[in-house]
């Protein structure tokens, strides 16, 4: 039972994944259902830095938020299509990682965990501030979505539900890809002990900056989607708050895990759309939750999977969705699995 | 031909000199003991080779260039590989990836590679798990390389911490103080998967204070005390020297 729940139970998941948008019951639930994949795919790119890397980034929003208002911008200033804003977006956030990463970086711990604070509030700020280009409060309205490709057009709820899966699942198959390589591995070293990973030669900066550009990249390419979706777009996109919610999927699905963090999205995510009538208030839950989840499941929902479908055995250190057997002869857990 | 010189390398924290003015050097293919009592600047004297921490003066020459102004990871790739005082591996990570990640240096498959799974990636991993494999197999731990580094004995743990350091073929291992913390046989093994190191060709600069380990394996020892070197030559001088037997029985009276 407990074989074929651990051999199964991801295909259903994705199985369930690719079906939700036929299921929910209507526009406004598909609506929500869209979102939850748009914030998974940001919740894979703070998982990046936060899991891969080992590294605590609160800049995550301040990333979103540049590559939703750059799709927004470019779009409704310049008149640029949404299908090569989007890129351009992403590539700006990649540009922007860059650079804060090499800047942030050079602080450990706590210390960069407060850097990059600072930069998400400035970046906040900035599109707060700046009425000329981003019309501060009032925000962004009438952002066009996404246009057809070919034949196929992006209209539709559904649709555009679809398109999102896509990427989600394109931004899932990328990372997990990096986690199974070398650069996985490197990863790993840095997060468990830098000096050992430098004393062997592997450039610790240039690989923490790797995955913060990485990071920033794909949030920039939620913020994007985001943009396109919604139609329009406020500086609260951009705020701390989000940058902590994102945190708390990646925590409640399991930090470093790959799935884990997407599970974590829908049921966190689901769970604020399901107490949305209790407003703000809704913190207090969240907030006694976080911290029985830290007493008590400090390894999230990815864990728990772990521990309780015994028949695999999954590394604290690793994190791949494919349950990985510890055989003679096997390889080990990251990148070894082709053998 | 000397494979390793100090000059006047110094290191202070604040108002202490940690290591005052050490010259040492270090011929190529032999091993080279550092001996001296607790808090006479051993460690730190490795951590300012390996360019773990930064010099305050002094240079460093290794293989005949100045590396006084490298990063650690430049240092390694040049060929000085090192492993620390308490076993320092990847815990969680298996014994092949340890070894794995000692080999990552030697490749150059970057995220796009991964993305795409590239044919380098996967010429350059049949490479690397060569390689460690290999590695694995001159410390003896074929049949551990797939066993998670902290679940393995302590014996283990210092040979695979010496595979990581051996898997990219280095010209010069420096050893913190390789036999701490294991037995009286176990010391017997290790030493000789030391010498079998050393009679391969590779230079190796250790730390430790067993001494009789120390007297038989090396040829050249250094004596450090209170961050200064106070003698430095064969073990049989060493044993002789008055300032050594002062630095570890106390002052004549």
């Amino acid at each position: 039972m407990r074989g074929a729940l651990a051999r199964y139970g991801p295909v259903m998941a994705r199985a369930g994944a690719a079906l939700l948008p036929l299921i929910v019951p209507n526009e406004y639930y598909l609506q929500i259902l869209t979102q939850a994949y748009v914030f998974a795919i940001s919740t894979s790119g703070l998982n990046v830095i936060v899991g891969l890397a080992g590294q605590l980034s609160l800049a995550h929003a301040g990333f979103f938020g540049i590559g939703a208002y750059a799709v927004a911008l470019l779009a409704t200033k310049a008149g640029v299509a949404f299908w090569i804003g989007l890129p351009a977006g992403i590539a700006i956030c990649m540009a922007a990682g860059h650079v804060v990463g090499s800047i942030c970086l050079r602080s450990k711990g706590h210390y960069f965990a407060i850097f990059t604070l600072a930069v998400a509030l400035i970046i906040h700020l900035v599109i707060q501030k700046w009425e000329s280009l981003t019309h501060g409060h009032v925000g962004v309205i009438g952002i066009p979505g996404p246009g057809p490709l070919g034949p196929v057009t992006f209209d539709s709820g559904i649709s555009r539900s679809y398109l999102a899966l896509f990427f989600l699942a394109l931004t899932v198959a990328a990372v997990s890809r990096i986690v199974r390589s070398p650069i996985g591995r490197t990863l790993m070293a840095v997060r468990e002990s830098e000096a050992l990973a430098s004393a062997v030669g592997v450039d610790v900066m240039a690989a923490k900056r790797m995955a913060f550009t990485l990071s920033a990249a794909i949030a920039g390419l939620a913020g994007g989607l985001f943009a396109g979706f919604i139609g329009f777009l406020g500086p609260e996109s951009a705020n701390v708050e989000m940058t902590f919610n994102t945190l708390l999927y990646v925590m409640v699905g399991g930090v470093g895990s790959l799935t884990g963090p997407i599970a974590g999205t829908f049921i966190v995510y689901g769970l604020s759309q399901v107490l949305a009538v209790l407003q703000q208030y809704q913190m207090v839950i969240f907030g006694v939750a976080l911290v029985l989840l830290i007493l008590f499941m400090p390894t999230g929902l990815a864990g728990v999977w772990r521990s309780s479908v015994g028949s695999v055995v999954q590394p604290a250190g690793s994190s791949g969705r494919r349950p990985v057997r510890r055989s003679p002869g096997g390889g080990g857990s990251l990148g070894q699995g082709g053998r | 031909m000397m494979l390793l010189e100090t000059t006047r390398l110094s290191k202070s924290f604040g108002g202490l000199r940690a290591v005052d003015d050490v010259n040492i050097a270090v011929a190529a293919g032999s091993i080279t003991g550092i001996i001296g009592p607790n808090g006479a600047g051993k460690t730190t004297f490795f951590n300012l080779i390996s360019r773990a921490l930064p010099a305050t003066s002094g240079k460093i020459v290794f293989d005949g260039h100045d590396v006084t102004g490298l990063q650690a990871h430049q240092v390694a790739r040049r060929g000085l590989a090192r492993t620390f005082q308490s076993t320092t591996l990847f815990a969680d990570a298996t014994a092949i990836e340890n070894v794995l990640i000692g080999y990552r240096q030697r490749t150059s498959a970057g995220l796009f590679d991964a993305m795409v799974r590239s044919a380098r990636l996967a010429r350059e991993e049949r490479e690397a798990e060569d390689a460690a494999h290999a590695a694995l197999a001159s410390a003896d731990l074929d049949a551990a390389a797939t066993r998670v580094a902290r679940n393995l004995t302590q014996e283990q743990q210092k040979r695979l911490a010496i595979a990581v350091a051996l898997v990219a073929k280095p010209k010069l291992l420096l050893l913190d103080e390789p036999f701490a913390g294991i037995n009286v046989n176990q010391t017997r093994g290790l030493m000789a998967f030391i010498e079998s190191i050393a009679a391969a060709g590779l230079t190796i600069l250790l730390i430790e204070h067993q001494m009789q380990a120390v007297m038989q394996l090396c040829r050249r020892i250094t004596v450090l005390d209170y961050g200064k070197k106070i003698a430095d030559g064969t073990p049989d001088e060493i044993r002789r020297d008055p300032a050594v037997l002062d630095a570890y029985l106390g002052g004549h009276a």
